[in-house]
């Protein structure tokens, strides 16, 4: 199929829409991504008019993601916000067996027939794409672990106070003033202080005044674009800070982790070696490096719960499921939920979008057996998609959190 | 303050009211202090929550006008009710978990069934409430779908499932499934008391299957909610499928406002107190916010509504008096899913006479009173000279009245819209149960796309609506035409649009935007999802419209709208495919019609009995027909085994041989095997059979396959399976494990395989998700498996090396690694040999059918599809149809791979694209794609399948197959697919 591609004189003349799945992490990527020449914007539109073309534009059984995805990337073009001939757009690809590896096809598709000109871009770490990417250099490589790292530590904190903040708003302000101070150190070497940096920021949220009530904690788990994205869960962490409880979301670099760890089993179950494993191997050492370093840190402060070691995840899966169920979230969504239970954070959602394949065997497939290991885990699985009301979808949850309180 | 204070001073410790208002029904219950009821209500709110909740609690409060009270609120459409009035809510499932605490303590489970939902609590073993997910009927709105559906009340359908003979097997999972199931039950002509017992176990199963999802019901079950506390026959299938005695199955009196009291309960513990008067004022004055999103109105005022009307009526037929008409005639029927139309044409084209009304669950009756009618007033001088039938009514009714000829349905509509508009190049037609449009290029029909089980929101749906809110069809779609705010109700399936119309409501949406929004629904579904037009200039320049459903101007109006310019509706929409079918007796009329004259049709009778084929391992539900005259008729059956037709007549069908050869495997076995495996007939094993047998049998093992599927086969594992929108396939899984243990087998092996076998020409060579690990889900929920008896390796079998030192590692009690690597060398060349003589035996078949000049169908899928559990026997039927069956793994290596325009990385799949390749080469053949409802794999290469023929000029035909057999729209598909090859021809 023909397809504009993305060539390297459009960095200087084209704007490149990106779609907001974790809006604390794009707004910093997009930030280092604009030192090196590329001309970004996320994309916030959340209103009805985006599932309308998506489910114009995809096949409606596709997932949910997908739909969405497409539908606010039809939604900006049509708008007449943007020059469509200096357009592009920028789409993450994790590549494996499940049927997201599509999307961008889907959307290139969906480009031919409507705006052939307006090039698509993939983000992408397994070398696909090659014609068509952004180009990652080792110092950009670096600086987005670093924009993750970041960000996973502010979404992490932030979840933690925002519940418990006495004056409204105020975890907000706190988090906003990081964000750009975070993105300005990227224009030096600054950001690579990152214990400095964690220690400030730790100190920063610890200021703010919070209540010492006790609330119910609750674990977000599921696929990647619906657990993150407001626009995919309808306010999932909003809706649960308005029923009192305090959300606990699984940080990106978990993610990352996990598709580095995935490149390792591989080569350990089918008995090989090649360049590719040993550079995930390499590269998963020095991320859960990081990973451990930012633990530390919270720990040391000892104000705020810190997000689960990558190894602990591991070990908590082995328990239930093999590491080779590596599609989709694979088993890292069972190893969540069971991490979770095991520290005592019982009551799960697990959002996954309607229908979602792997899900059927990780998630709602693995619930019974984390149920035996822990009879008190409160794990309830929410579909969603266009057709499903948050009517449907908050009733459910507000089951779970009946539940909740009774204990 | 001070007010407050007075209060509790007043009056003492307050009594307590629960106010539950679920998706039909508002309950009340009013407690006093020492917790006992005082009274309590049931009604149906008709989507006026608000007015009928208020309604209630004035009439309470005449009763106990000033006592202080605490109250809760609970239930699907009390949610918003609180929040906006600012009362507190209690979750219903909690509530009702409250209240059985408090009056039944010994209770183990709890069922409660209420209008659209339900709900499971377990309360030993680690208490667990459930509620159904998303995606579920078969709740009390199904009930009632399904009455309406038999025109009956609720309380009549109960009666009759009291006295059925016979269950048949109906999908539990969602109404509309379930509907389509009846429905040909009904065209078949089976008792109405059997059908009625089958509504009521679908739902039973249902619960059991999908809400149970592994765990035992048992012990003391408390059955709760409307339905259950009034339908015996409902509560004798609960009692009977879970073997629960009287002394174990409890229906508290009370069971429909249960949860009212429990949420009166939970009210005990709360701080703020109210008066009746005080709470209804609340409600009343709540500010409900608006999150709605509203569309233009249809119609701005009435000129521009009767332009409209104006405008249409111009297409219409002349009409004249049938008891004056002297002269030859043409009788057309349309015997559709619920409604049974009759047309009676003259020479001229002219209009004699027209009948359109409720079949009533009785096709044949009703056409048989409406001839009888005909023929007491048509003149002596008329003569019938031709008669055709159409629809799913069809066979039974010709062999009954003996109708001249019987046409597909969709060349029927054609026939009648070329009628209309000589240049039409699409038509669309909504019926009680149907979409079905086609598109036209050169006169003949191009493509067809009906709807799939699951998006069957048509005709039927809007009438169920506006019954479900009290109002007839007629004047419920008449409110939509100047509704000020239409509302977005989405495209999506029936059971997600009640939950839609539920919060339209909670937002304060009128009846009136309800009902225009419904009409909108039913269009975008038609337009995306059955079409799945891109845009509308797809469509084309002249489109018909037609079907019942179109003869509603809000749905007409929208459909306009939508698509952006002018289409046809002929003034007998809903007459349709029964004047279609006069048109054709009038074409190919004979010298004499062969119908049933006015004296034999006076002396006309019949029978019904139901009975199981036993012709093959399918076990077909009949129902046996004796005519009058001493004919049977047998319908039910997939193949023509069971009406009498000899297999021998059938043409040669590669998907059976391929079955018949999988089977065979397991024939010759070692003599003094070492040990016995157990090998699945299900998902992969379908396609690696010959691997795995040659395998093991040469490593010494005895192999032993489970056993062949049936329905049986899905029950035994039923309970064990954690997801319900999984695929069939993957369900039947569960009950080949539990098959295997039964036969006392030393282990089962099921190796996890992310990857295929690469066959080159792709992108990459994944198994999907579900294919690739559901060992591990076995493993996790069949509680018998454990690590000695379930082996199950990661494998990646492109890699020899690395495959042959895992399985030498998990076999090592068993084989060294030498034998180990002679074996799967072995095991790998008898993999290589089956595809090879699959291709022989394709390749043979295609010679003979080409020496007969007979034309070829490739029947592409899985290679799980083989299973005659889930295929449903569709290769036999076609090959009754008079075509030949072969597969796609038979062609795919005769073709490369086309241009994709997605990833190709699914092995199954690619065979798939190579196969559509090879078919665009090839002038006698054509693909039809079978589809397992839930493969969302599918999604993706179905659209690809699709572009892939018909940009090679081929047609593309696409069934889907879920756990339920519907095959009366299969055989409407192959037909118009058969009619529209024989045109190309």
């Amino acid at each position: 199929m023909a397809y504009a591609k993305f060539t390297p004189e459009m960095k200087k003349t084209h704007t490149i829409l990106v779609p907001n799945m974790l809006p604390i992490h794009f707004r910093l990527l997009i930030k280092v991504l604009e030192q090196f020449g590329y001309h970004m914007e996320l994309l916030e539109s959340s209103s009805r008019n985006v599932v309308e073309e998506g489910l114009k534009n995809v096949h409606n059984d596709t997932c949910y993601p997908a739909l969405l995805v497409v539908g606010q990337f039809m939604d900006a073009l049509k708008s007449g916000k943007y020059n469509v001939d200096h357009t592009a757009l920028l789409i993450t690809q994790t590549g494996g067996g499940c049927r997201a590896s599509n999307y961008i096809h889907l959307l290139r598709k969906c480009m031919a027939e409507h705006f052939p000109q307006v090039p698509v871009l993939s983000l992408n770490f397994s070398s696909l794409e090659k014609e068509s990417s952004l180009e990652l250099s080792l110092p950009l490589g670096l600086k987005m672990v670093y924009c993750v790292l970041y960000a996973d530590m502010l979404m992490t904190i932030y979840n933690q106070c925002r519940p418990y903040e006495i004056n409204e708003e105020e975890s907000k302000q706190v988090l906003d003033t990081w964000q750009e101070k975070l993105a300005k150190s990227f224009d030096s070497n600054a950001y690579l202080s990152t214990e400095k940096i964690y220690q400030e920021i730790l100190n920063d949220f610890a200021a703010i005044p919070r209540s010492s009530q006790s609330k119910t904690r609750v674990g977000i788990v599921g696929e990647i674009y619906v657990k993150y994205s407001p626009l995919a869960n309808n306010h999932l962490e909003d809706f649960l800070i308005s029923e009192g409880c305090e959300p606990i979301v699984p940080t990106l670099m978990e993610f990352i982790l996990y598709c580095c760890a995935n490149a390792e089993t591989n080569s350990h179950l089918y008995h090989y070696r090649d360049m590719k494993s040993t550079a995930f191997q390499i590269g998963y050492k020095f991320l859960h490096k990081k990973q451990v370093q930012m633990i530390q840190c919270i720990k040391k402060q000892g104000v705020f719960t810190p997000p689960h070691d990558f190894e602990d995840l591991r070990a908590a899966a082995d328990k239930y499921i093999s590491q080779g169920v590596s599609m989709g979230e694979g088993w890292m969504i069972t190893a969540e939920m069971a991490v979770l239970a095991e520290t005592g954070t019982e009551n799960i959602i697990c959002t996954q979008p309607f229908g979602c394949l792997p899900n059927h065997i990780v998630a709602k497939g693995m619930s019974r057996t984390i149920k035996n290991a822990y009879p008190n885990a409160n794990i309830v699985a929410i579909d969603y998609d266009p057709g499903a009301t948050r009517v449907n979808q908050e009733n459910r949850i507000k089951l779970m959190l009946a539940n909740a309180v009774k204990r | 303050m001070s007010e407050e204070k007075e209060h509790s001073q007043t009056y003492g410790t307050p009594y307590a009211v629960g106010i539950d208002v679920g998706s039909t029904t508002v309950k009340t219950v009013l407690l006093d202090k020492e917790k006992n009821v005082l009274f309590s209500s049931y009604e149906r709110h008709y989507s006026k929550v608000r007015e009928t909740v208020c309604g209630a609690l004035q009439e309470l409060s005449e009763k106990y006008q000033d006592i202080a009270l605490r109250v809760s609120i609970t239930g699907s459409a009390g949610l918003g009710l609180a929040q906006a009035a600012k009362l507190p809510f209690v979750q219903e499932v909690h509530a009702a978990f409250l209240a059985v605490k408090q009056r039944y303590p010994d209770a183990d489970v709890v069922i409660e069934l209420g209008g659209e939902d339900a709900k499971i609590i377990f309360l030993i073993g680690g208490v667990e409430q459930r509620m159904n997910g998303s995606c579920a009927g078969g709740t009390g709105a199904f009930i009632d779908q399904m009455a309406t559906l038999l025109d009956m009340s609720v309380t009549q359908l109960d009666q009759m499932a009291l006295s059925a003979k016979k269950v048949y097997p109906i999908a539990s999972r969602c109404g509309v499934f379930a509907k389509s199931d009846i429905q040909p039950l009904f065209n078949q002509g089976a008792r109405r008391e059997d059908i009625a017992a089958s509504i009521f176990q679908a739902v039973v199963d249902q619960t059991v299957s999908g809400l149970a999802q592994g765990r035992r019901i048992q012990g003391n079950v408390l059955f709760l909610g409307g339905p259950l506390s009034f339908l015996q026959g409902l509560r004798n299938a609960f009692t009977e499928t879970l073997h629960l005695d009287e002394e174990h199955a409890i229906f508290p009196e009370d069971g429909r406002t249960f949860v009212a009291y429990g949420s009166a309960l939970s009210a005990y513990d709360l701080n703020d107190t109210y008066t009746l008067v005080q709470i209804a004022d609340l409600l009343e004055h709540a500010e409900t916010q608006t999150a709605l999103n509203a569309d233009k109105p249809l119609f701005s005022y009435k000129e521009e509504y009767e332009r409209f009307q104006a405008r249409h009526a111009a297409h219409d037929v002349k009409r004249r008096d049938f008891k004056s008409y002297t002269g030859k005639a043409y009788l057309g029927i349309d015997a559709g899913s619920t409604t049974t139309k009759i047309v009676l044409m003259s020479e001229e084209h002219e209009l004699l006479y027209d009948f359109y009304a409720s079949n009533k669950g009785q096709p044949l009756d009703c056409v048989k009173r409406e001839l009888s009618g005909l023929y007491e007033n048509l003149s002596p001088k008329c003569t019938i000279v031709g008669s055709a039938i159409t629809g799913y009514g069809e066979d039974l009714i010709r062999a009954g009245l003996g109708v001249d000829f019987g046409i597909v349905e969709t060349v029927a509509h054609f026939k009648a819209a070329s009628f209309f508009c000589p240049d039409v190049d699409f038509i669309i037609d909504i019926g009680g149960q149907d979409i079905k449009c086609f598109q036209i290029k050169n006169h003949s029909i191009d493509s067809i796309m009906l709807n799939e089980a699951c998006s069957s929101g048509c005709g039927s749906f809007i009438q169920a609506f506006a019954m479900a809110l009290g109002y007839d069809i007629a004047e419920f779609s008449k409110l939509g035409l100047f509704a000020e705010h239409p509302v977005d109700l989405g495209s999506r399936c029936t059971v997600f649009m009640n939950s839609s119309v539920k919060q339209a409501q909670k937002d304060g949406a009128t009846v009136e935007d309800i009902s225009a929004g419904l009409s909108g629904s039913i269009v975008k579904n038609a337009i995306y999802k059955v079409i799945r037009a891109r845009n509308p200039e797809e469509l084309g320049k002249h489109i018909v419209v037609q079907g019942g459903t179109f003869l509603n101007d809000a749905v007409l109006r929208c459909f306009e709208r939508e698509i952006g310019q002018e289409v046809i509706r002929p003034a007998i929409s809903g007459l349709m495919g029964a004047f279609g079918a006069a048109l054709y007796a009038q074409e190919n009329a004979k010298e004499k019609s062969t119908l049933l004259n006015a004296t034999q049709l006076e002396n006309f009778s019949y029978t019904a009995k139901a009975a199981t084929c036993k012709g093959c391992t399918a076990h077909c539900a009949l129902s046996i027909i004796r005519f009058s005259d001493g004919t049977r008729f047998i319908s039910g059956n997939r193949c023509e085994k069971g009406a009498g037709k000899k297999e021998t007549e059938m043409l040669p069908n590669l998907f059976e041989w391929k079955y018949r050869y999988i089977l065979a495997l397991e024939e010759s076995q070692p003599e003094k095997p070492k040990a016995i495996v157990g090998l699945p007939l299900a998902l992969h094993y379908y396609d690696q059979m010959p691997l795995w047998e040659t395998f093991f049998k040469t490593l010494g093992f005895r192999v032993v396959f489970s056993e062949e599927s049936t329905r049986d086969t899905y029950y035994k594992g039923q309970d064990t399976i954690p997801s319900d929108t999984v695929c069939y396939p993957a369900k039947l899984t569960h009950g080949h494990i539990i098959s295997l243990l039964d036969k006392d087998v030393d282990f089962i092996f099921y190796p996890c395989m992310s990857y295929n076998l690469d066959e080159g020409n792709t992108d990459n060579h994944y198994n999907c998700p579900v294919v690739a690990y559901y060992p591990e889900l076995l493993m996790a929920n069949c509680e018998r498996l454990n690590k000695e008896n379930f082996v199950y390796p990661f494998l990646d079998l492109n890699r020899r090396k690395s495959t042959i030192k895992t399985l030498s590692h998990t076999l090592q009690n068993y084989a060294t690694k030498k034998q180990v690597e002679t074996a799967f060398d072995k095991g790998m060349a008898a993999l290589e040999q089956y595809r090879l003589d699959v291709q022989k035996q394709g390749a043979e078949i295609i010679q003979l059918i080409r020496e007969k000049n007979q034309q070829i169908i490739v029947l592409a899928g899985r290679p799980y599809h083989i299973d005659p559990e889930i295929n449903h026997g569709i290769h036999k039927l076609i090959a009754s149809l008079g075509l030949a069956v072969i597969t796609e793994d038979s062609v795919a290596g005769l073709a490369v791979s086309p241009d994709i325009q997605v990833l190709n990385q699914w092995t199954y799949h690619a065979r798939m694209y190579r196969a559509a390749n090879y078919v665009t080469t090839q002038p006698d053949m054509q693909m039809v794609q079978l589809v397992s409802f839930g493969c969302g794999i599918d999604a993706i290469t179905t659209d690809e399948v699709r572009r892939i023929l018909e940009s090679g000029g081929k047609l593309y035909t696409q069934l889907k197959i879920d756990e339920i057999s519907n095959l009366g729209a299969v055989k409407i598909r192959l037909r118009s697919l058969i009619a529209a090859m024989e045109q190309n021809r």
